[in-house]
């Protein structure tokens, strides 16, 4: 019978260990850690994903001065800065306003087939490492009705709205046909390979930020949170003691 | 009781204060020789209080909306996001609710992994079994329903597939999905009709269980980890020789467990309530989209022993319905326990090594379904999930036949103690 | 507690009352602080949400088309602000106003300190006023007229409050004996420049 008690944990222990062995099958499989306490990272991702980034997408769960004050950015300079949406009465968003798109929901549905998703989660659902896989994942493919593809995400419907940053670049794929193993530089962007790397780490430094704007506090809060029960556990264990010296 | 003066005398003359008091805290004699698994009992009611306190703050921002609002989200999803971000503390207060389903449930199983191992179960404590499996089932229709709100992925998804199990029931399945639904998929309708059992009808129920369970418990007594009644041997002033009286002993001992209770559990809330996608689910912070399912499908862990099951079950006659039968059996058959085992001993301590060895069979046999209900569906998988579905019913079958002739060490007369 | 020393398996003879005493109240005490900082994340909960506090923030209104005598009303955190620009005249009514008033000098807080004299006002031209009456919150309705039927012949201009009947002048103080205790309330407001007003923030200190 101990036997058999062995044979399961050994199967309960197998299928963790073949995952392990398996997996990575797309390229670039980079990973990247956020670090929410780089405010100059973090500023310089919001910079990029106002200007590259809210034009079809929204972070309508984020305000601007909420952003301003979480990033260290003066508000006046925020506002200057980072505020281009004019909304429905025709005037430029306040500080105070949610970070929307100026694209409706409608429209980018007609343009793109699907509405851009709105970003304020996506490092949530996503998570970091594929958003950081995915940016750096478009190469040509004169098939796709948009000219690029993405070797994270077969089929994007997303254009390669970097590619002047980046460049563009040629799939290398495995011998059967099917994985991209690589890429092959056919046209030099703006930025070099370095570059363009720390400027994808910022913006999904900012992503990440974004899904989760309270994290430094709930983590703050968190230690203060244990110590106080570390000290009372100590009295509670005392006071235990204290009364249970009358059980014979 | 005496004559009293002041307040107290004056509330005694007309309600049963200190009586009732004594009865259950202050004179309640409990066993001396509680361990570890003790605490488990105390631990739920202090994630109880909490869901409830913590749910009313969230009731009172949260918008049971399943239609899309300007930005093309759901009102429901986006009142969820509105509570972490823009009321003051929102996060933590949702993190509490959140992570507290799952500690709910760590908890609860834990406390019911005791009652199996101490035979606490077993008469006179029939009936407080029966009660906490009321809580048991009470608390899954709770979390399942509660899981809806958020309107994520993964809240339309499971809400989805659970219902379409009662689409499997021979002849009315189909009426029966529709009418839960209040429409042909999960929908507004739905989803507020979950909120208020989730909210109030549910809660009130659970709590008047709850409430009975406790009544039952101090009424019979409590049973302890040698499985001997302690009511046998009593001194003079009719006081159980092996008991102290629940406050102050248990009281302080209690608040000890559940200070490390809540270091472990405010360690979750603080820098893990995600608890790497178990506790909140990455695609849960998608929102629901009908058109479009998630590449995998997974109830929240606590269920998963279940799903396990039932996807384990082949169709049979073209119907998915034995898959159900086997799924909700799997908690039925728990009710029968009490008369299931038919031995006297309570304690798995003086029980014979069959028993020890099929207890451990069965709870190890829990823990891989649960596992392999997390998991996409495989071939290893499900002949893991067969396997486990067998011991887990098998155990009750073993435990009728193994109760009848058992061969038992002799049971102390008195606990055991330091 | 009980009065048995001994009593089940509880043997109380060798007890030392203060140590408990101390060590019990210690954990009330460290206790009670734990559920205070617990209270505090949940009240503060039901404080205004960062939703509300940008729907509430600072509203600019252009006043460069507002003709003597006209009022226009603008939502300041959910309630109606008017801004009156007043005639030459009415201004020069205002002290004749004084001895049928409850508070003439607007003594009571009722405005920033800025807006605290004769006019109540940052500019004397410019009435700055939350349009809720401070007797039971209605909205009273703006009579520029003088001396109509309904009000009487001293009526100089002001604001009249129909649920219960309360009188205000053109400054919004309040006439003696009507059911309003107290003048109407000025918000926090300052000039951006001579044509916009910004309600809910006060001028900056030089």
């Amino acid at each position: 019978m101990k036997k058999m008690i062995k044979a399961f944990a050994i199967a309960l222990l197998l299928p963790v260990t073949a995952f392990a062995a398996g997996g990575g099958a797309t390229y670039p499989h980079d990973g990247m850690s956020a670090d929410h306490g780089n405010k100059s990272s973090l500023q310089r991702g919001a910079r990029n994903f106002v200007n590259y980034c809210m034009g079809c997408h929204g972070a309508s769960y984020m305000r601007y001065n909420r952003l301003a004050a979480d990033l260290g950015i003066p508000e006046d300079l925020a506002v200057d800065n980072l505020i281009f949406r004019v909304n429905e009465k025709g005037e430029r968003e306040k500080v105070g306003s949610l970070m929307r798109t100026s694209m409706t929901p409608d429209y980018g549905k007609q343009v793109f087939g699907v509405t851009p998703p709105d970003l304020s989660l996506i490092a949530r659902s996503r998570g970091v490492d594929w958003l950081y896989n995915y940016l750096r994942g478009f190469h040509q493919d004169e098939s796709r009705p948009l000219g690029f593809d993405n070797s994270v995400f077969k089929g994007v419907g997303m254009p390669h709205v970097l590619w002047e940053l980046e460049g563009v670049k040629k799939a290398v794929y495995d011998e059967a046909g099917t994985h991209v193993v690589g890429f092959e530089t056919v046209t030099e962007g703006k930025l070099s390979k370095m570059e363009y790397d720390s400027f994808v780490y910022d913006l999904v430094n900012f992503l990440d930020y974004l899904g989760e704007p309270y994290k430094a506090d709930r983590q703050r809060v968190g230690v203060y949170i244990l110590i106080f029960l570390f000290l009372f556990g100590i009295v509670a264990y005392a006071l235990k003691a204290e009364y249970w010296r009358d059980v014979k | 009781m005496s004559q009293q003066n002041g307040i107290m005398g004056w509330i005694n003359d007309r309600f049963p204060l200190t009586e009732t008091l004594e009865y259950h805290v202050t004179r309640y004699y409990a066993p001396k020789n509680f361990n570890f698994w003790y605490y488990f009992g105390i631990l739920s009611s202090v994630v109880l209080v909490m869901q409830i306190v913590t749910g009313i703050v969230l009731t009172m921002n949260y918008k049971p909306d399943g239609f899309h609002n300007v930005n093309g989200i759901p009102g429901a999803f986006a009142s969820v996001e509105y509570i972490m971000r823009e009321v003051d503390w929102g996060w933590f207060v949702r993190y509490m609710h959140s992570t507290g389903a799952s500690a709910f449930f760590v908890v609860v199983y834990l406390h019911m992994l005791r009652g199996l191992m101490y035979g606490s179960y077993k008469k006179p404590r029939e009936l407080i079994w029966i009660f906490g499996m009321l809580i048991y089932l009470c608390l899954m229709a709770e979390a399942f329903m509660g899981y809806l709100l958020p309107w994520g992925q993964m809240s339309f998804w499971g809400a989805q597939v659970i219902v379409n199990l009662f689409n499997t029931i021979p002849f009315v399945g189909e009426a029966l999905s529709v009418w839960v639904r209040g429409d042909y998929v999960i929908s507004d309708a739905t989803l507020n009709r979950f909120f208020a059992f989730h909210v109030i009808a549910l809660p009130l129920v659970l709590i008047g269980l709850v409430v009975f369970h406790l009544v039952a418990l101090h009424h019979v007594g409590s049973n302890n980890p040698d499985g001997v009644d302690i009511k046998k041997h009593k001194d003079a002033n009719g006081i159980p020789l092996d008991g102290i009286e629940f406050h102050p002993y248990y009281t302080v001992k209690d608040t000890f467990g559940v200070v490390v209770f809540l270091a472990v559990f405010f360690a979750v809330v603080s820098f893990a309530p995600e608890m790497g996608g178990y506790f909140l689910e990455h695609a849960n912070f998608v929102p629901a989209d009908p058109l479009k399912t998630p590449e995998h499908i997974a109830p929240v862990w606590y269920f998963t022993p279940f799903y396990a099951m039932l996807r384990a079950t082949p169709p049979m006659f073209g119907s998915a319905f034995p898959g159900v039968i086997v799924m909700f059996g799997a908690i039925a058959v728990l009710f029968f326990l009490p008369w299931l085992d038919r031995n006297e001993t309570r304690s798995i301590r003086y029980r014979s090594k069959a028993f020890k060895i099929w207890l451990w069979l069965f709870v190890v046999s829990f823990v891989i379904l649960g596992y392999y209900g997390i998991q996409a569906p495989s071939t290893f998988g499900t002949i893991m999930s067969r396997i486990c579905t067998l011991i887990y019913f098998g155990y009750f079958v073993a435990i009728w036949f193994i109760s009848g002739n058992e061969k038992t060490q002799p049971v102390p007369d008195r606990v055991t103690y330091k | 507690m009980s009065d048995l020393n001994q009593r089940g398996s509880i043997d109380q003879s060798a007890l030392d009352v203060n140590r408990r005493r101390f060590l019990t109240n210690t954990a009330i005490v460290v206790g009670g602080v734990g559920v205070v900082g617990l209270v505090v994340p949940f009240a503060s909960t039901m404080a205004p949400s960062a939703r509300a506090r940008a729907a509430g923030a600072p509203v600019e209104v252009d006043i460069s088309k507002l003709e003597p005598g006209q009022k226009v009303t603008v939502e300041w955190r959910g309630k109606p602000v008017w801004i009156v620009r007043r005639t030459e005249q009415s201004l020069a009514d205002l002290p004749s106003l004084d001895g049928i008033l409850a508070d003439p000098n607007s003594d009571m807080a009722q405005q920033p300190a800025y807006a605290q004299n004769a006019t109540r006002a940052v500019k004397d031209e410019y009435m700055v006023l939350v349009g809720v009456c401070t007797h039971l919150g209605c909205s009273p309705t703006f009579r520029p007229e003088l001396a109509p039927d309904d009000l009487g012949a001293d009526w100089k201009g002001g604001f009249f409050c129909p649920c219960h009947g309360s009188k205000f002048d053109i400054a919004g103080r309040v006439y003696a004996g009507v059911p309003a205790p107290t003048n109407l309330v000025v918000p926090p407001h300052r000039y951006a420049s001579d044509t916009v007003v910004v309600i809910g923030e006060d001028p900056e200190v030089a």
